[in-house]
């Protein structure tokens, strides 16, 4: 089975949160499923609420369904907040006719048009539900066994559309690493928002959700966060050292993007999944790990 | 709190009716926003919420006073800029409320209504957003924090220095914005999203002439096009 996706990784796939879309690319490689990059995808326009109505936003998001629809192929989107914008943009066109046909007038300046049918799907969703676990373990090099784990979802790839997994206990993370070997350790913030933007605008509140995320993942044992969304996991671990100032407390809490955990079971180095791009020491256990012959 | 005019019981002041339509305008373009009525006051959006703490107006309050006619006080509130849109509320909401995507369009009133709001940084970095977009088709974090924190208070963006050199170890810091080839293309699409909703905004002035505050927003954006 060859399967094709449409890639769109996002701005910040491209350099800050370059571990994610390395190991994506990686993962995706060795299973077997082809990626074709977007050919000149534009920023999907998280947040560009501000203008007088929707207009504006919708035809950002729309110039890269429009992109895919005509490599009529299913966008594959990593990044939790493109992922969310692009299916968001999708439902809005669909439900409201003159709004689609706004957005319609505005693409055809740039030579395209958007019929509203590109599907958006997230690598988590593509994994466990196109790829399935069976393909997954049938590729496993190395078991993640004694390995604890907070799975953190966030909130933006389970909210706000009824998409792939659960709005309130989502579950496939925990199914993938317990199939690999892994402990998930009891992560009842596993939806609860990292706060987003607001370390820009509002940045105390910000770091108070952050440190409550450490806070539980750390009580309950977890050697590792494991995230989807480049933006929990900037925040998680960019801001860790100032929230341990703000808080006097004592994180080191490595975080890791799924497909980076996956990456390591699948076998694939450390530095072919971006590993080496933290800030926070990985920790005895994921070197060890790394390090491991293959089982 | 205390208003220096009388008003009749049940009758709003100009600017609300304006704000309110303005509102309203909005609502129309969301998926179920006329569910807006079907708010039981239950309180389950407040408790949802993860940042309602932080809140001057709790999420259900908000909705009680739009149906007070208190749009004024919604827009003056920094209950819609701390949302960090979670979409907690929503899908937990019995009633089926789009809160969320109500207090985005709250967020857009304010603005387009050019109400004064306890958090400009919040339209900065929006306004800013876009420009980046404009220019490059790209988000480059880099310009984006550096042009806000040069705005609004650029001690932090020293205080930023450090984790600046930490990406740049890692390989993780582009030193200059990328331009996506079909900048011009992308540049036009935008453009004319924005007539669109100029055209718009003009409809219904000519079909209300008394919400100056459309009026004004047009002036104000031709200005701004004029100046580029």
């Amino acid at each position: 089975m060859s399967v094709k996706y449409a890639y769109y990784p996002g701005c910040s796939l491209e350099k800050t949160q370059r571990g994610y879309d390395e190991s994506v690319r990686e993962v995706f490689a060795a299973l077997g499923a082809e990626l074709i990059e977007i050919d000149d995808w534009n920023c999907c326009g998280a947040t560009v609420y501000m203008s007088v109505k929707e207009t504006v936003s919708l035809a950002v998001s729309a110039r890269n369904l429009a992109l895919a629809e005509k490599m009529n192929l299913e966008i594959l989107a990593p990044c939790s907040s493109c992922f969310t914008v692009l299916a968001k943009t999708n439902r809005v066109l669909n439900a409201i006719p003159e709004m689609h046909r706004e957005v319609n007038e505005a693409l055809a300046e740039g030579g395209l048009s958007y019929s509203g049918r590109t599907v958006v799907r997230h690598p988590l969703d593509v994994l466990m539900n196109d790829i399935g676990l069976d393909a997954i373990r049938a590729k496993q090099k190395r078991d993640l066994v004694g390995l604890k784990i907070a799975p953190y979802y966030g909130c933006q790839i389970v909210r706000p559309d009824k998409t792939f997994d659960d709005h309130e206990n989502p579950i496939l993370m925990d199914r993938l690493f317990h199939a690999l070997g892994g402990e998930t350790v009891y992560f009842p913030m596993k939806v609860r928002c990292c706060g987003g933007m607001l370390m820009t605008t509002f940045e105390e509140t910000a770091l108070k959700l952050n440190r409550d995320l450490l806070a539980s993942a750390t009580e309950n044992e977890a050697d590792i966060i494991v995230t989807t969304c480049p933006l929990c996991h900037f925040n998680l671990e960019s801001y860790q050292d100032r929230i341990n100032k703000r808080f006097g407390t004592k994180f080191t809490m490595p975080i890791l993007y799924f497909t980076q955990l996956l990456g390591v079971a699948l076998g694939i180095s450390a530095g072919k999944l971006g590993l080496d791009s933290s800030f926070i020491p990985l920790g005895q256990r994921i070197s060890s790990l790394t390090e491991a012959t293959h089982v | 709190m205390a208003t220096a005019t009388y008003q009749l019981p049940g009758v709003m002041s100009k600017k609300e009716s304006e704000l309110r339509q303005i509102f309203l305008e909005q609502v129309k373009d969301i998926p179920g926003g006329e569910k807006i009525k079907r708010c039981i006051q239950c309180g389950t959006c407040t408790g949802s919420c993860p940042v309602s703490y932080a809140m001057d107006l709790s999420p259900r309050e908000v909705i009680a006073l739009f149906r007070a006619g208190e749009m004024e006080q919604i827009m003056k509130s920094r209950t819609i800029w701390i949302c960090a849109s979670c979409y907690a509320c929503t899908t937990r909401c019995p009633s089926g409320v789009k809160i969320t995507d109500l207090i985005y369009a709250l967020k857009r009133s304010a603005m387009e209504g050019r109400v004064k709001t306890v958090a400009p940084q919040v339209q900065t970095l929006a306004s800013l957003f876009i420009d980046t977009l404009m220019k490059y088709g790209r988000l480059h974090e880099g310009t984006l924090i550096r042009k806000f924190y040069t705005k609004t208070d650029v001690t932090k963006f020293f205080r930023l220095i450090p984790l600046g050199r930490k990406l740049w170890t890692t390989k993780r810091l582009a030193l200059f914005p990328k331009r996506i080839k079909g900048h011009a293309s992308l540049k036009r699409i935008i453009r004319k999203a924005q007539d669109i909703e100029m055209r718009n905004v003009q409809e219904k002035l000519e079909y209300s002439p008394e919400h100056v505050g459309y009026k004004g927003l047009a002036d104000h954006k031709l200005e701004q096009r004029k100046g580029e």
